[in-house]
């Protein structure tokens, strides 16, 4: 019985665990005045693991790293950030980044699911069996995975800022971690997400260099400023400039427009969608 | 009738005044031939004493209902206190009562501050000592060893032991909300009053990484950070040197402010990175309060640690109904378990299940 649910389906239950881990997380801070901890961490592997199944699936469909639309787009992006969280959200059972990170993952994936324009058309073996192209989407939408968690670990640093400048410090604030170590864990996924796209940008490189019309300029101008924007406000930040809740906030701000920016680049490549394809067959039989 | 074998008498800060609890504080001499003196009452065949600044206690389990007595009477003799005033303010508790009592006593909520910790290593080295004099047998093992348990589970799943309840206490949470951790935080204390010294000995106590005393008079800095471990500055260089720092305690005399935004701004602009937090327990107050509009910059006064330590003595108060239920459900279980075995010690008093180390 299993066997015949639709990647769709499977996804529907990712969201479920989801949503209950941030429904639980809501009730025990409501009710409780703590997070659930262990509890959001086991609903959000499990929904990891049943969203996995449904990626695979999705995955075996269109032949490929399921990165052909903006529902895919949404679905790996949530799936990056909660890969990262089960890494280091275990040093943090006992925060609120779990029901942050829950929170996070349901709004995407729920709403990816809920428009099904963004899942109209699936294309097909759109990396045209080139690996290469497949590594640089999938460590592209990874780093906006590692963007998303350093967007939750921004919200938690303005909070942590915010309770200790206004004294505010009982309750659910008790649960965040230090300010510093927020900070410190902010520019290492910062750093992380930087090097990630940075290499996603290279291996694309590689077919662009050799041949220009293989990438639509409006998604290589949106994906390089997206880049620059995060190795600039990285720079910054290393050089002592952007700090505490400035730099907090930058992180955010470039997120909204990391995630806005994922429209005009989806938009571009259902304009050209057999050329990526086209350009890697090019460059492997030349 | 088996209930009134298991007992504990004594008396607890609840009912004795601080002049009263000197005067029954057991010296270690005192409690060794007290204790040799139960060992030999052959109707008492379990017993463990649990003395601290806050109570005495002595938990028993006898043949008959006299030995209470008599141990409460041998207590008085040898502290050379009048029996009738013992009495006055004595607790006695039997059976699933004694139990009850001794899973709150663990717990730190029968404590003068309520969920300290300190409560549950003491019972713990009663009870090892018990152990190790053989005055224990299979129902207080039982007990001690289920009561650790329950005051275990009573301090994890309840509000009981959250936030701390002391200003020194306090500050130094809040500069682990800052910080994280203390093993690279460099402390300042400006001044060597006993309020700020107080806090400097927390931080040292948690493991901060450096500590350095300034005073208006060096000679009374040197003399304090000799007593610390720490080292003692110029005062005149602090401001100079304020960007070195991490945590400054403020609790000088010093009729002014102290630290200005201007030099808090200063030290920030060579330590951007790094919050710096400020302590200010001096009245009138040292730091300018203009310092906590600076980013990064945490200030935080008297009245604000105070308000800390009020609200976490509350929320603690306010969680002791909670474990109350939650240890008298534990005490009906435990004594469930032990009843039997109470109610044999009378009836089975030519086999003593006590063999005690010195008689054997």
């Amino acid at each position: 019985m299993l066997a015949e649910l639709t990647d769709r389906t499977w996804l529907w239950f990712a969201a479920g665990f989801y949503a209950a881990g941030f429904l639980l997380g809501t009730v025990a801070l409501l009710k409780q005045g703590r997070p659930s901890g262990v509890a959001t961490y086991g609903l959000i592997a499990i929904g990891y693991g049943v969203q996995l199944i449904g990626l695979g699936i999705r995955g075996r469909i269109v032949g490929g790293c399921p990165l052909g639309n903006q529902f895919e787009i949404f679905q790996f992006t949530a799936w990056s950030a909660i890969t990262l969280y089960l890494v280091i959200g275990f040093t943090f059972r006992n925060s609120l980044l779990g029901y942050f990170t829950a929170c996070l993952a349901t709004a995407m994936t729920l709403l990816s699911l809920a428009i099904p324009a963004w899942d109209a058309t699936q294309r097909t073996r759109i990396f045209g069996n080139n690996p290469w192209i497949e590594l640089h989407a999938a460590l592209a939408v990874f780093s906006y995975g590692v963007f998303g968690l350093l967007a939750l670990t921004s919200i938690m640093f303005l909070l942590r800022n915010y309770s200790l400048k206004a004294k505010h410090l009982g309750g659910v604030f008790s649960f965040l971690p230090s300010i510093l170590d927020l900070d410190q864990i902010g520019v290492r996924l910062l750093g992380a997400g930087v090097v990630i796209l940075g290499v996603s940008l290279a291996v694309g490189s590689v077919y662009w260099v050799r041949d220009f019309s293989a990438v639509d300029l409006t998604k290589l101008i949106v994906t390089i400023a997206v880049w620059l924007a995060y190795a600039l406000a990285l720079g910054l930040r290393l050089k002592g400039v952007l700090l505490a809740k400035r730099f907090a906030w930058s992180c955010l701000a470039l997120y909204a427009a990391a995630l806005l920016s994922l429209g005009p680049v989806d938009a571009s490549r259902n304009s050209d969608k057999n050329i990526t394809a086209q350009a890697a067959a090019k460059v492997a039989n030349p | 009738m088996s209930a009134e074998r298991l007992f504990v008498i004594g008396t607890t800060h609840h009912r004795a005044p601080l002049e009263v609890r000197e005067k029954l504080s057991l010296t270690p001499e005192n409690a060794a031939a007290l204790q040799t003196e139960f060992a030999g009452m052959s109707d008492l065949k379990e017993f463990a004493v649990l003395a601290t600044c806050n109570r005495v206690e002595f938990y028993g389990l006898a043949a008959n209902l006299e030995a209470a007595a008599r141990m409460s009477d041998a207590f008085c003799t040898r502290q050379k206190f009048d029996p009738i005033e013992f009495n006055k303010i004595r607790i006695s508790l039997r059976g699933r009562e004694a139990i009850q009592h001794l899973l709150e006593v663990a717990a730190g909520i029968d404590s003068q501050i309520i969920g300290e910790n300190e409560i549950f290593g003491q019972v713990k080295d009663a009870y090892a000592a018990a152990q190790a004099r053989g005055s224990t047998g299979p129902v207080l093992n039982r007990i001690f060893q289920k009561g650790f348990q329950a005051a275990k589970h009573v301090r994890t799943h309840t509000g009981i032991t959250e936030g701390q309840v002391s200003v020194a206490n306090v500050a130094v949470e809040l500069a682990l909300s800052i910080f994280g951790s203390l093993k690279d935080t460099r402390i300042l204390l400006l001044g060597t009053g006993e309020i700020g010294e107080k806090t400097a000995k927390a931080f040292q106590s948690r493991g901060a990484a450096a500590l350095t005393v300034a005073s208006r008079r060096l000679e009374r800095a040197m003399e304090l950070a000799g007593r610390l471990g720490a080292s003692a500055m110029p005062f005149e260089q602090c401001e100079a040197r304020l960007s070195e720092f991490d945590v400054v305690v403020c609790a000088t005399s010093a009729p002014g402010h102290v630290i200005t935004r201007t030099g808090a701004k200063a030290a920030m602009h060579k330590r951007p990175v790094r919050p710096l937090f400020f302590i200010d327990q001096a009245l009138p107050r040292d730091v300018d309060a203009a310092v906590s509009e600076i980013d990064n910059v945490f200030l935080y006064n008297l009245d604000d640690l105070a308000k800390i330590a009020d609200e976490n003595r509350a929320t603690r108060a306010a969680e002791v109904v909670k474990c109350r239920t939650i240890i008298a459900e534990k005490a009906h279980n435990l004594w469930m378990q032990v009843a039997a075995q109470v109610d044999a010690v009378g009836v089975v008093e030519a086999a003593p299940t006590l063999q005690r180390k010195e008689h054997a």
